[in-house]
Parts: structure tokens; C-alpha cells; sequence
């Protein structure tokens, strides 16, 4: 008595058109067991109410031009139970869990998520593996340097080089591309397994992954300029990068792919870009290198903070490298294909004095990817002499 | 007293890909709270509740329909059968003869000598029910007006949606003049747009009726029967873990069955003399 029944008047709008919006959002704002009336002019307004109070598991009692309808448990019964999934922006440590269930799901960071759970396995869920506080800034960075190949390149530069030089940047380029195939795969392998509540990890993953798309494109293109056929391929450098599809552990193949192999193809870039014979490689070498860095600092950034949190990672990094020498032992280094091309790009001419420029820029090249190498290793807080063993240690195919 | 064993044997009829999910998720179910369940598809329910007879069931998800087979089979045999449960929502439903919004038609009775679009054969919904609202008002089906079937899935009774659509669709092309459907059917094709906003208007309205039921013969396994209907009336829309299946199978909770919902179709039945033939070839 007295109780006073709120009305909700839908005017002209019928369920047919998005009416049943506002009635739930009336319905929401009572308690189980209250009443709304519904009235309306819409002619099958008391005819939908009725059937989708029906559907809705709601009370329904006819009233002129409409409905009363009273909330039952059922309205927002999908909602019992439902978790917060952590928070949008990672603004403090708790908004990024350090182990998110995979019942979660695809649901974004920041979701309230509907009970239940749809066995989702996500291999990679742990914060302390896959997170480090550099993330988003990473990614944001990364998609500020995004650049066009068909833009960002004078494909039209004008160049003539000897054919035995035309013929060792042909090489490079086809030594390249196999190796950022390599760099494509390995991000890509992991990002279909991480639980997306580490969002930005999977979109940094995803961006490096086009990045390497990208450098594949225009390794190829600089090779495909004056040449039909590309160069050769060894079985020892394949066996190399083998050893970085093969490895299943996340940590152990960022370190081995990103630190130290990407790390040593930063220093060959730059050598590229230095002494190339053509605008057109000097250009692809430097785009590259750019996005390369990047890798780098991000594999360092989220290694830094798994040894961190993990003491015992630090010999499972030296572990890893001494494994991947011990495959590769039986292998001959760099091929001698990839070799003398780099000496006779760096030379830009078969004659002899130039020759020997080319080889000893080669030489500095290694010593400049050693030193590289060892600070890196030194930065993830390996001692000097440890830093110095492992870097020797490291394959021979650069990558 | 012979205890049963070996699980409990549901038959249900595979109108749409989807219900095996339902029963494979509902065994599932069954499973983690204690009883050993399975279950049998059919491709039409007169084989279902042949099926149900002959002792290859303990019980039917059955339609309207062939609830009403299974009582009048029930009554030559001198057995007896039982509605124990259904869901919340084969509750109180009606349908609705509907008409183009420029119709002259103002009652049931202007329908005289039009052409009335039903769904398929067999769908107490879209065509037995509607048609006994327009016989009792005296059109009588076939002599005072033409009834034009759309028959998708014979056999199903009507729980394939596609033949009234095809009604609706009909009526929007002016092929007949009134279209009967059951009512979320006509919520669902106004909001799908199969209905187009404003150019239909609803002539009549059935009294409400019931839909389908868990059907059990006498002879069923008594344990486990009660067992079922009481897991069913127990699961709750809260519960996530079958929250799915409820989802999937149109209801927000289950409901002891009840048969006074069943009036309607039994008139209809009776007057337009639709099981004859079935049964006379089931006892046959």
C-alpha cells in the first residue's frame, strides 16, 4: 500500500527496435521482486513484453497499453560470480596479475568476466616471464617508428656495381632473410601462447613480428633488384637457427634470438649501412637496424626483471648458450659463402687492396659484436670473465 | 525390487546441429553429480515415441505433440504417461495471426475465403493451434479458408523456425493474406527484420498454451528418474557451470511439468483428426 510502482513510458518505441534497452536498464535499477510498469503506443508492445518477460525469466501481468514486469534473480543471474580481470592501464603492480587463470580467457585486461570456464590453456601465463614495466612504452615507440618499405626507400636510386659486388650484396641479402625468418617465426610461436591478460606483451610481440614481415620484404627487394635468382643457403647456417625454433622455453629463446642474436645483428647492420656499395642497401640495413634495437632493448628489459624475480634463471641463460655451442659444434662458423660476400661488399671492388679493407672491416665487425655481446651479457649481471666465455661461445652465424 | 542399472536413456530429436552440444553438455553434467546418463537422436519424433514404447527409452524430451502421441498410445495399451518436467519457458506461449498493416481484415471472421499461411504440417505452434483459433471462430481449414503450408523438416513438429519465416516472408510478398506464428517468433523476426517495422499488424491472439516436456512411461527406472527431474529442478542460472546449457537450450530454470497447458492441441487434434493415420499404422 502506498508502494509506489515506477513507470517507464516507451513512447512510440517497440521491442522490434531496441525498446527492450530501456527496459532493462529500469529493471536493473530495482531490487528482486520489484515491478516497473511498461506502457507504450507501440501496437505489439504487450505482446513482445509478454514474450520476452518470458524469455527473461521475468514476472508479466497485462496492463493497459503494456506491461508490469517484476524482477526476478534471473536478470543479471549471468552475472553472479563474474571476476575483475585485472585493470586496463598497468598503472600499479596489482593491475597486471602475476598469474591471471586461464578461465579468463581472450576476456581484455580490465573485463568483469562471466563465470565459467572454457578450458583455455595459455602455456605462458606468468608475470614474472613475460612482463616488464617498459612494455607499453615499448610498443608505443615501436608503432611511432612504423615506416613503409615502398615509402621509406628510393627504389629508384640510380647505381651501377661491379657484378662481383652486385653478386655478394645478392648473398647478404638472401643470408638476411633466412635469418629474420627466424625472427619472424620464434615471437610469433610464443604470442599464439601467452595469456592475453599480458596485453601489451602480445602487442609488442605482434609488432615485432611485422617489423621482421617488413625487413623480409625489403632484404628481398634489394635483392631481386638487378638479379633473377637469389644466393645460397647453407645447412649450417639453417642448423643455427634451427637451434632457435627448437627451443621451447621463453626465456631461454628471447635470450638467445633478441639478446645476443639480435644484439650481434645490430653491430652487422651498422656495418652494412657503413660500408655499403648502394644507397639502396645502405638505406634497408639502417630501417632495419632501427626496429632491431628495439627487440633488443625489450628482450633485455623483461629478461632483466624474470632474474629479477628468479635466481635461478641466471645459469639457465649460460646453460642455454653452452647447449646451443654444443649442437653446433660439429658445424663449420659463418659460411664462407656469407663471409666473402661481406669482405667484398665492405670492399666494393675485387681489387686487391681493396680486398684487404673489406677483410679487415669483416674483423672488426666480429670484435665490434664481441664487445656488443659482453655488455649485454654484463647488463643481465654477468661478470666480466663469464660475459666473455659465453659471448665466444655464441654461434658463428651471428644470429 | 530389481534395481537398475546401465545409465539412463533420454531420447531427444536432432532438429538443429546444436542439440548435440546440448545433450553431450547436459551427460557431461549428469555425470559430475552422480548419475550415469545418455541419450538417443531422432530424426522425428514419431519414431521417438515409437521408440519411447517399445522400451528403447526411459524418457522423452518430447514436443506438444508428441506428448499427446504418447498419451493416446498410452491409452490403447492401458499404460500411462507423465509430464515431470519442462522449462520455464514452454510456459503460457500463444500465437498470433498476423496480417499486412493495410489489411481490411479487422476480425478472424474477415479472413473468409483468404489464403492462410502456417508453418509445417506438424507444428502445434504455427499451424494446429492457430488453425483451431480460426476453426472455433468458424473458418473451418480448407473449406472456409486456404490453408498454405510451409514444411520445412516434417517430423519435428514445428522446432525448426524456418517454416514460419517462410510464412512471414510470404506474407510480406503478398502471396497470402494472414501468417501464424508463435509469438518470440514474432518478436524474433520484428527485431531480425524479417518482419519490416510497421508494415504488419497482429489480428489475433491464441490463449496461452504449454510447449514441450519430459515425458515418462509407467516401467521407467523410478530411482533415477527421480533422481533426473530432481538435478533439473535444482540447476540454477547462477551456476556457470550450466549456465550454457541453459542458455542453449532457452530457459532461465526448469519447472515441474504440468499438462494443463496441452488443451488446445488436443482440440486441435481431435477436430482436424491429425494422429489417425499414425496411430492406425502404429497399431497396425
Amino acid at each position: 500500500m502506498g508502494v509506489h510502482t515506477p513507470r517507464l513510458d516507451l513512447g512510440a518505441l517497440g521491442l522490434e527496435r531496441g525498446a527492450q534497452l530501456l527496459v532493462k536498464h529500469a529493471l536493473r535499477a530495482l531490487p528482486v521482486g520489484g515491478t516497473l510498469e511498461v506502457v507504450g503506443t507501440d501496437p505489439h508492445l504487450g505482446l513482445h513484453l509478454r514474450t520476452w518477460a518470458r524469455q527473461q525469466g521475468l514476472d508479466w501481468a497485462a496492463i493497459p497499453a503494456g506491461a508490469r514486469l517484476g524482477r526476478t534473480a534471473a536478470l543479471g543471474g549471468r552475472w553472479v560470480g563474474a571476476e575483475q580481470a585485472g585493470e586496463s592501464v598497468a598503472g600499479s603492480a596489482e593491475s597486471v596479475h602475476e598469474l591471471p587463470p586461464a578461465r579468463w580467457g581472450l576476456a581484455a585486461r580490465g573485463a568483469r568476466v562471466e563465470a565459467g570456464d572454457l578450458g583455455f590453456e595459455f602455456a605462458l601465463d606468468r608475470k614474472e616471464v613475460l612482463w616488464t614495466e617498459r612494455v607499453g612504452e615499448l610498443y608505443r615507440q615501436a608503432l611511432a617508428a612504423q615506416w613503409d618499405p615502398a615509402v621509406a626507400v628510393d627504389w629508384n636510386a640510380p647505381f651501377t656495381l661491379p657484378d662481383e659486388v652486385e653478386d655478394a650484396v645478392v648473398q647478404v641479402m638472401t643470408y638476411l632473410i633466412e635469418n629474420e625468418t627466424a625472427a619472424l617465426l620464434v615471437p610469433a610461436r610464443f604470442l599464439a601462447r601467452i595469456h592475453p591478460h599480458f596485453r601489451e606483451v602480445l602487442q609488442l610481440l605482434a609488432v615485432q613480428a611485422a617489423d621482421e614481415a617488413r625487413h623480409i620484404e625489403v632484404f628481398t627487394r634489394r635483392a631481386s633488384m638487378k638479379r633473377t635468382a637469389l644466393g645460397l643457403s647453407t645447412q649450417g647456417g639453417q642448423a643455427s637457427l634451427k637451434t632457435l625454433l627448437d627451443e621451447p622455453d621463453y626465456a631461454l629463446a628471447f635470450f638467445l634470438l633478441s639478446v645476443l642474436g639480435e644484439g650481434s645483428f645490430l653491430s652487422l647492420l651498422r656495418f652494412l649501412h657503413a660500408h655499403a656499395p648502394d644507397p639502396v642497401t645502405a638505406r634497408v640495413a639502417e630501417l632495419a637496424g632501427v626496429d632491431e634495437a628495439r627487440h633488443v632493448a625489450f628482450a633485455l628489459a623483461h629478461l632483466k626483471r624474470h632474474l629479477a624475480h628468479d635466481p635461478h634463471l641466471r645459469p639457465r641463460l649460460a646453460a642455454a648458450v653452452e647447449a646451443r655451442f654444443d649442437a653446433l659444434r660439429e658445424l663449420s662458423g659463418l659460411n664462407e659463402e656469407v663471409f666473402e660476400a661481406l669482405v667484398l661488399l665492405a670492399a666494393g671492388s675485387f681489387e686487391p687492396q681493396a680486398i684487404a679493407r673489406g677483410h679487415d672491416a669483416v674483423l672488426a665487425l666480429k670484435a665490434d659484436m664481441d664487445a656488443a655481446r659482453r655488455h649485454r651479457l654484463e647488463q643481465l649481471g654477468f661478470a666480466p670473465d663469464e660475459a666473455e666465455r659465453l659471448s665466444a661461445l655464441h654461434t658463428r652465424n651471428f644470429m | 525390487m530389481k534395481r537398475h542399472s546401465g545409465p539412463l536413456v533420454l531420447g531427444a530429436v536432432a532438429y538443429d546441429a546444436k542439440v548435440v552440444t546440448i545433450w553431450d553438455g547436459f551427460r557431461a553434467w549428469f555425470e559430475t553429480q552422480g548419475l550415469t546418463f545418455d541419450y538417443v537422436l531422432f530424426t522425428n519424433y514419431e519414431r521417438q515415441v515409437e521408440a519411447h514404447f517399445s522400451g528403447a527409452l526411459h524418457l522423452a524430451w518430447n514436443s506438444p505433440l508428441a506428448w499427446i502421441e504418447a498419451q493416446r498410445l498410452a491409452a490403447r495399451q492401458r499404460r500411462r504417461v507423465e509430464a515431470i518436467a519442462m522449462r520455464d519457458s514452454d510456459r503460457d506461449l500463444t500465437s498470433v495471426v498476423v496480417v499486412p498493416a493495410r489489411s481490411s481484415a479487422r476480425t478472424l471472421g474477415d479472413l473468409r475465403g483468404k489464403r492462410i499461411g502456417v508453418g509445417a504440417q506438424d507444428s502445434p505452434q504455427a499451424t494446429l493451434i492457430p488453425l483451431l483459433l480460426l476453426a472455433e471462430a468458424g473458418l473451418e481449414p480448407g473449406r472456409d479458408v486456404e490453408v498454405v503450408h510451409h514444411d520445412v523438416l516434417l517430423g519435428k513438429h514445428g522446432d525448426h523456425v524456418g517454416g514460419e519465416r517462410d510464412a512471414a516472408r510470404a506474407l510480406l510478398r503478398g502471396e497470402i493474406e494472414a501468417a501464424c506464428m508463435l509469438d518470440a517468433n514474432h518478436l524474433a523476426f520484428a527485431q531480425d527484420g524479417t518482419l519490416v517495422s510497421g508494415a504488419t499488424r497482429v489480428l489475433a491472439q491464441t490463449p496461452v498454451y504449454d510447449h514441450c516436456n519430459f515425458t515418462v512411461l509407467d516401467g521407467a527406472p523410478a530411482e533415477p528418474v527421480a533422481r533426473f527431474r530432481e538435478l533439473l529442478l535444482g540447476m540454477s542460472y547462477d551456476d556457470p557451470s550450466v549456465r550454457r546449457l541453459l542458455d542453449l537450450e532457452g530457459l532461465k530454470a526448469w519447472q515441474p511439468g504440468r499438462t494443463s497447458g496441452y488443451a488446445q492441441l488436443e482440440r486441435a487434434v481431435e477436430r482436424f483428426r491429425f494422429l489417425e493415420p499414425w496411430l492406425a499404422a502404429v497399431a497396425g
